[in-house]
């Protein structure tokens, strides 16, 4: 080979090295647009409250990713009304969130029974099924299927679960007229911040103290709010 | 021989010279830190723990200064005043370096001093302050007087803290995936989200966990504890003035452990006191379900029919004994 071969040829493979440790580092240090992120500012005005509707399915069912036997929230996407496996959220700072929870999986007592009680709402309290309540005794009825917790708001709030004897209970979202508790609460978002929102019910069935598997994967048993000004 | 008182003379000047620069130095640097740095040295003074580990990392700085510039000078005035001279064309033409047996005995039994004497210092502190704010176990060796007392009243639902009693004030730490929640078995039993403790009161924080390990960290109030499953690790502090401080975990412990953090207050005994009574009657309906108050708490991983929880009474706890007594059955 010619010296100019030879010497394009290392100029050549010098600078695709360069530009694989570029690429390498770029995306290495770019967080990327954060996907699943379901904005509620869109067409807010500054004050006004927003409401939003989630439901938790005892198992996600077929056509939503690789466990279809994994509980899981979904949420109602606001522009198109569409259920979705997302469990982040762009919410507006200072203002009054309607929370909207249609909970179709059955309970069980609570791990720690400090989250039967309603925190963090407005005026402490929650309603289910239309009647208010600011504490559950988690060791009757149905007991606590999920919670909804945002503890950098202290907002904790049991979702009450169905009878487990029935024989329709949910099992494919999104779950529509199955059997189902509402529960709604409104909180307030506060200063813009990232906050993380979780379940204290230790739900993930057959992992240790079943707090893996769907208690610690991103859209299942938690997620962000991202309140922005 | 005349060359020998020489260079005798000629040392003994050379150790002066160096000792004046170091001595000058040393104690500038130390006054120095001690006016602008040492105050704001972390973790602050919120209790005697947090004020003593602040109190160690000063002596532990302004022994260490000394030291410091002790090697330094020494390293500068060798290689400027003894080193190879720099027009010379010998291959060897600075002085020669030779042993000194005074020189030698004195660097050992100063340093060997130093050493000893900040081990005899740490034990002090540590056996003085009742663990320095570490997490002892559930025997704890180094405990306040009175300690033992409170935690056995607190466990039959006895209070023995009031304000101005001066008599230890337990709380319990409870951490689980992903949060730490804190019983008072003085109000009730009552279990908060929050934390706040009262001024001028030594606490005794009995921490465990739900499920994995965590880890209780108090930094600003110079506490830090594993919280073990069926452990209950005690540890101690005093707090002194009002001001706030964040609790965070510092055992990883999955996804959310990031966001496994929550603020705390020292409030007056008189907000303190408020507060908790404010809550224990807010809270009451919740602590009437909550396992009666015991030193650590068994859920149970697996359950009956395929529950996660034993068998849903009211009592899904187990009993472990621990701090030299056992939990009432
Ligand atoms: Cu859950
Ligand atoms: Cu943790």
């Amino acid at each position: 080979m010619s010296i100019i071969g030879r010497l394009s040829t290392a100029i050549g493979l010098f600078l695709v090295a360069v530009a694989l440790i570029v690429w390498a580092l770029v995306s290495f240090l770019d967080p990327g647009t954060p996907g699943g992120y379901t904005d509620y500012t869109v067409g807010h005005s500054a004050g006004a409250p927003v409401s939003v509707n989630l439901q938790t399915v005892g198992s996600i069912g077929n056509g939503y990713g690789s466990h279809p036997t994994w509980v899981s929230y979904m949420q109602k996407d606001p522009a198109t009304g569409k259920w979705i496996h997302d469990t982040s959220m762009i919410l507006p700072a200072n203002s009054v969130i309607h929370m909207t929870i249609d909970q179709y999986d059955s309970g069980s007592p609570l791990r720690n029974q400090e989250w039967g009680q309603v925190q963090g709402t407005i005026g402490s309290d929650a309603t289910l099924n239309g009647k208010s309540f600011k504490v559950y005794d988690s060791y009757t009825g149905n007991g606590v299927g999920h919670t909804f917790a945002v503890p950098g708001l202290g907002v904790s709030v049991p979702l009450i679960g169905v009878n487990g004897n029935l024989t329709n209970i949910c099992a494919q979202a999104p779950c529509g007229t199955l059997p189902h508790n509402v529960i709604t609460f409104s909180f307030r978002t506060g200063a813009p911040g990232s906050y993380n929102w979780q379940c204290f019910v230790p739900c993930a069935l057959g992992y240790l103290y079943g707090n893996g598997g769907a208690m610690s994967t991103l859209n299942y048993m938690g997620g962000f709010l991202k309140v922005v000004a | 021989m005349t060359n020998q008182s020489d260079n005798s003379t000629d040392q003994v000047h050379h150790l002066r010279r160096m000792t004046l620069m170091w001595v000058i130095l040393s104690v500038v640097a130390d006054i120095l830190f001690s006016i602008f740095v040492a105050p704001h040295v972390p973790p602050g003074r919120l209790t005697e723990t947090a004020a003593k580990d602040q109190t160690d990392f000063n002596v532990l700085f302004e022994m260490a200064v000394p030291v410091l510039f002790g090697v330094w000078i020494y390293m500068s005035y060798s290689l400027i005043v003894w080193g190879d001279k720099r027009n010379s064309n010998q291959a060897f033409s600075g002085d020669a370096a030779r042993t000194n047996m005074k020189t030698q005995v004195s660097w050992i039994v100063v340093t060997s001093v130093t050493v000893l004497f900040l081990a005899a210092f740490g034990t002090y502190a540590l056996i003085v302050d009742h663990g320095s704010g570490g997490g002892e176990g559930p025997n704890p060796a180094f405990a306040p007087s009175g300690a033992l007392k409170a935690e056995t009243a607190a466990l039959v639902g006895k209070a023995t803290w009031s304000p101005g009693s001066k008599n230890v004030l337990p709380v319990q730490v409870i951490a689980q995936q992903w949060k730490f929640t804190y019983r008072y078995p003085t109000f009730g039993g009552m279990e908060s989200s929050q934390l706040i403790v009262p001024a001028d009161t030594t606490i005794a924080f009995n921490v465990t966990s739900l499920d994995v390990i965590h880890s209780f960290w108090a930094y600003q109030l110079g506490v830090k504890a594993d919280a073990n499953p069926q452990v209950n690790n005690v540890a101690f502090t005093t707090t002194k003035d009002p001001g706030n401080f964040i609790v965070r975990c510092s055992e990883l412990c999955g996804i959310w452990h990031g966001s496994m953090f929550n603020n705390g207050k020292v409030e007056s005994q008189a907000d303190f006191e408020n507060w908790a009574t404010t809550t224990e009657a807010a809270n009451a309906a919740n602590t009437a379900l909550l396992p009666a108050f015991a030193w650590t708490y068994t859920p149970d991983a697996n359950g009956a029919a395929g529950g996660y929880y034993p068998d849903g009474t009211q009592t899904p706890y187990s009993t472990v004994e621990t701090y030299g007594s056992k939990q009432p059955s």
